[in-house]
């Protein structure tokens, strides 16, 4: 790797966009992603053709996680765009075959999978719901309804200030007519998933619906594990960068959902940055910071407007399964009082997703934390761990 | 009424330090009629308690070592079956493992020495070492089977433990042992213990492990290298060995190593890379297994490597220094210290452990 | 392509991953939980684990591996 005057860890769009822009200032520049190609999960399989060609200057290796400090032994600048996860919320039957979040299914559907002819129910919260039901209707799936947990005073307000985003306001037009007729209900959530071998029928507030797939998801947790363990500093759970995009651990830059959510026109926009400020092209940066400030305002927008309502943490019964690596339930883990006696005494988070997946939910849950993040960052072979 | 009045009265004895040593000598003392409140700053079992291997062995170093380990894991296997199935009990025998005829020679004296204290072992040769233990790679001279040696997960017995005891935990930080109001301060804090106690010789002795998936089968039983005294593990320096643990989820738990001086608890990479090489020398399909977390804890180490276990000075007594075997030999820890706190004939004579001994 | 499950042949695109070919074969159960419940992909992204099978030999993550004609995947 020495080879190379640039690592970049990532491959969505803040990923791309900070490995071309930093490539065409003629430098080397590597990206590493553990999913099998380049395009991060918005763009999976689906890299837009004006960053599919610019990405041809650059080398990209899928299906190569980053597990540890390693990636800093080469002296070379990092860029960390890790991008998110789906938070998931239990609520019962939520480990139902069947049963995946918003982002999984859309993930699933450019991975392969044909959804032609099935009942969907798209639920949980912020615009990635419409984004995937529009995307499932194009791909021949019938979307039964949409369920944003998020009040329709919110909704209206967000609305309010789209003016700012006229791209957004487009987007959103599209969306619309891709989902014309599609019921929408807004205060709006799944209380339980009902099924014998797979998901098929579905309480919402409300009603019942049935249905083949259900598709939830609770908006997007940052992926901060690699970051931590190199060292960054984190404020609000994302890592802090300066004007620069530059963390506070020397040597490494961070871009994207990894410093805050807020859409792909900002994780582009941040890549951009990083990757030029990452090989010193300072002057360059700066002209983007304006572009930058604008997303940073849509960002916290979605925010507010999409803040998980408190029912949300009542949905799980004692028996329900929170960490679904250990198959822990609620009852199990709600005597604890922190995510780390929870682990000890129930083995809740020590699973292959090393508490990922009940972690967020915890968080949420009880407000608890999640604890230290050692290597390997993501479960992985011994042998990765030997090789030095 | 009377339960108020005995919540604001200082208790008979106060433990600080809320790992498994604590937690027995707490369950002990209530045993033996005293009231007693533990301190834990943090989460019970979190220390040593949670990063050791949780293997209850009968260890042959020294005279007093084993008595403390054999009569230790006596009390394990009578507790048993009482214990929650968080506990994870697997009584699944300690295997040395011999690379060499040298090695072999050992195994040899381990069980006569065993054998002459009435602990049942087995020798196995090659072939039948081969057939306890498939993923081994071939070649090894055999080994010593000490059968009734077993493993537990430690963070929850401690909790069950107190919760047995029914004691006052106080979640908070003790910066003084004299500021604690008790007829007896016990110092539990295991490889921190010399940060409320000066004076005593424990130091921290840094471990790593990593834990695998799910890989029923694979190790069967807590397989140890021979060399692991002899030569791996030395007085001084840092140091690995073979050490591989089946535990009852089918996960692999693949140790060890040991550092003095090294008192940051991040990862040694290098180390780790060592432990790993190893580990996979004795068992090459140890590769390919898939690796979840890794994680450092420190041992509470003395000279002699015998614990710390009676008074020390005025109200205060110490139930530390357990190094590499805390797990085991916490419960006979619980027993020996409520014993001489209330003046009863300890079940083994307690002198080798006396603090006294330490003086300078 | 072709593509082998549990000793069924499966019929797969190029760029297809061993997840969604599962998911269009209409496989309910990727893993079978700690508890014995029947498990399906959750994430899509590699995050959850739950899509976990065996890809000739070795134990992967279905939603990120891609399909190569002739591969054998077993759920266990």
């Amino acid at each position: 790797m020495t080879e190379f005057d640039l690592i970049v860890a990532g491959a969505g769009p803040a990923g791309i966009a900070a490995a071309c822009r930093a490539a065409e200032t003629g430098a080397k520049v590597l990206v590493l992603d553990n999913n099998p190609a380049a395009g991060g999960q918005i763009w999976r399989n689906d890299v837009p053709a004006q960053w599919a060609e610019r990405l041809r200057h650059v080398e990209v290796r899928g299906g190569c996680a980053v597990i540890d400090d390693r990636v800093l032994a080469h002296g070379v600048p990092v860029i960390l765009a890790t991008g998110a996860r789906e938070r998931f919320l239990p609520f019962p039957g939520w480990t139902l075959p069947g049963v995946v979040g918003v982002g999984g299914l859309q993930a699933l559907v450019k991975s392969g999978f044909d959804v032609r002819g099935k009942r969907v129910i798209v639920a949980g919260t912020g615009p990635l719901l419409l984004a995937v039901a529009s995307l499932l209707r194009k791909r021949g799936a019938s979307v039964a309804c949409i369920a944003e947990q998020a009040s329709r005073s919110s909704l209206l307000g967000f609305a309010a200030e789209l003016w700012r985003h006229p791209s957004k306001i487009l987007q959103g037009a599209e969306l619309g007519a891709s989902l014309l007729g599609v019921p929408y209900f807004t205060d709006c959530w799944v209380e339980e998933a009902y099924g014998d071998e797979r998901v098929t029928r579905v309480r919402l507030r409300g009603f019942e619906q049935d249905c083949d797939l259900l598709a939830a998801g609770y908006g997007l947790v940052p992926n901060v594990e690699l970051a931590l363990l190199l060292g960054c500093t984190l404020h609000d759970g994302f890592v802090t960068v300066d004007a620069m995009q530059r963390t506070w651990r020397e040597g490494v830059w961070a871009a994207g959902e990894v410093t805050g959510i807020g859409g792909v026109e900002r994780s582009l926009v941040e890549g951009e940055i990083a990757g030029l400020a990452a090989l010193g092209e300072l002057a360059e940066a700066r002209k983007l910071f304006g572009r930058r400030a604008a997303w940073h305002g849509f960002g916290a927008s979605l925010e507010r407007t999409f803040a998980l309502r408190d029912e949300l943490s009542t949905l799980a019964r004692p028996e329900t399964i929170v960490c679904r690596c250990e198959d822990i339930r609620y009852q199990d883990i709600s005597r604890w009082t922190s995510a780390r006696e929870a682990k000890l005494q129930t083995r809740c988070g020590m699973g292959l997703c090393q508490g990922r997946i009940c972690g967020a939910a915890n968080e949420f849950l009880f407000g608890w934390s999640a604890g230290s993040v050692r290597p390997p960052v993501c479960a992985a072979p011994v042998s990765d761990l030997i090789e030095s | 009424m009377l339960g108020d009045s005995r919540v604001s009265a200082a208790p008979d004895v106060a433990i600080v330090g809320g790992g498994i040593v604590g937690a027995a000598c707490a369950l002990e003392c209530r045993r033996a009629g005293l009231s007693v409140e533990l301190y834990e700053q943090s989460v019970i079992g979190g220390g040593a308690t949670a990063a050791g291997m949780g293997h209850v062995v009968a260890m042959d170093d020294s005279e007093a070592q084993f008595a403390l380990t054999h009569y230790s894991s006596n009390l394990w296997r009578a507790l048993a079956p009482e214990l929650p199935a968080g506990a994870e009990y697997l009584p699944c025998g300690t295997l040395w493992v011999a690379a060499d005829e040298e090695e072999m020679a050992e195994v040899f004296r381990k069980r006569a020495f065993y054998e002459a204290r009435g602990v049942a072992v087995e020798v196995l040769d090659a072939r039948q070492l081969a057939e306890a233990e498939p993923h081994l790679r071939g070649g090894m001279a055999g080994g010593l089977l000490v059968v009734a040696d077993c493993v537990v997960y430690p963070p929850v017995v401690a909790q069950w433990l107190l919760d047995q005891a029914g004691v006052t935990v106080r979640r908070e930080e003790v910066r003084a042992l004299a500021d604690v109001p008790a007829g007896v301060v016990v110092n539990a804090m295991g490889a921190k213990a010399a940060r409320l106690t000066k004076g005593i010789p424990v130091a921290p002795r840094k471990g790593h492990l990593v834990i695998t998936d799910r890989h029923p089968g694979f190790v069967r039983h807590q397989l140890i290298e021979l060399g692991y005294l002899k030569s791996a593990h030395s007085a001084s320096g840092d140091s690995v060995a073979f050490n591989v643990q089946p535990r009852k989820t089918g996960q692999v738990l693949i140790g060890s190593s040991r550092q003095y001086g090294a008192e940051n608890k991040e990862i040694d990479r290098e180390i780790l890379a060592r432990m790993l090489r190893r580990a996979a020398g004795y068992m090459p399909g140890i590769s390919a297994l898939t690796a979840i977390r890794t994680w450092t804890g420190f041992r509470a180490s003395t000279p002699d490597k015998l614990p710390l276990i009676g008074p020390w000075e005025g109200r205060q007594w110490l139930a530390t220094g357990h190094e590499g075997l805390g797990i085991t030999t916490s419960l006979g820890t619980g027993r020996l210290l409520a014993d001489l706190i209330t003046g009863r004939t300890p079940p083994i004579p307690a002198e080798p452990y006396l603090p006294a001994r330490c003086r300078p | 392509m072709t593509i082998y499950l549990d000793g069924r042949t499966l019929t797969a695109e190029r760029g297809t991953t061993v997840a969604a070919a599962m998911l269009n074969a209409g496989v309910t159960v990727f893993r079978e939980s700690v508890s014995g419940e029947a498990r399906a992909p959750l994430c899509g992204m590699g995050v959850c684990y739950e899509c976990m099978v065996t890809i000739d030999g070795q134990r992967e993550l279905s939603c990120q591996t891609l399909c190569q004609p002739g591969m054998r995947i077993t759920t266990r």
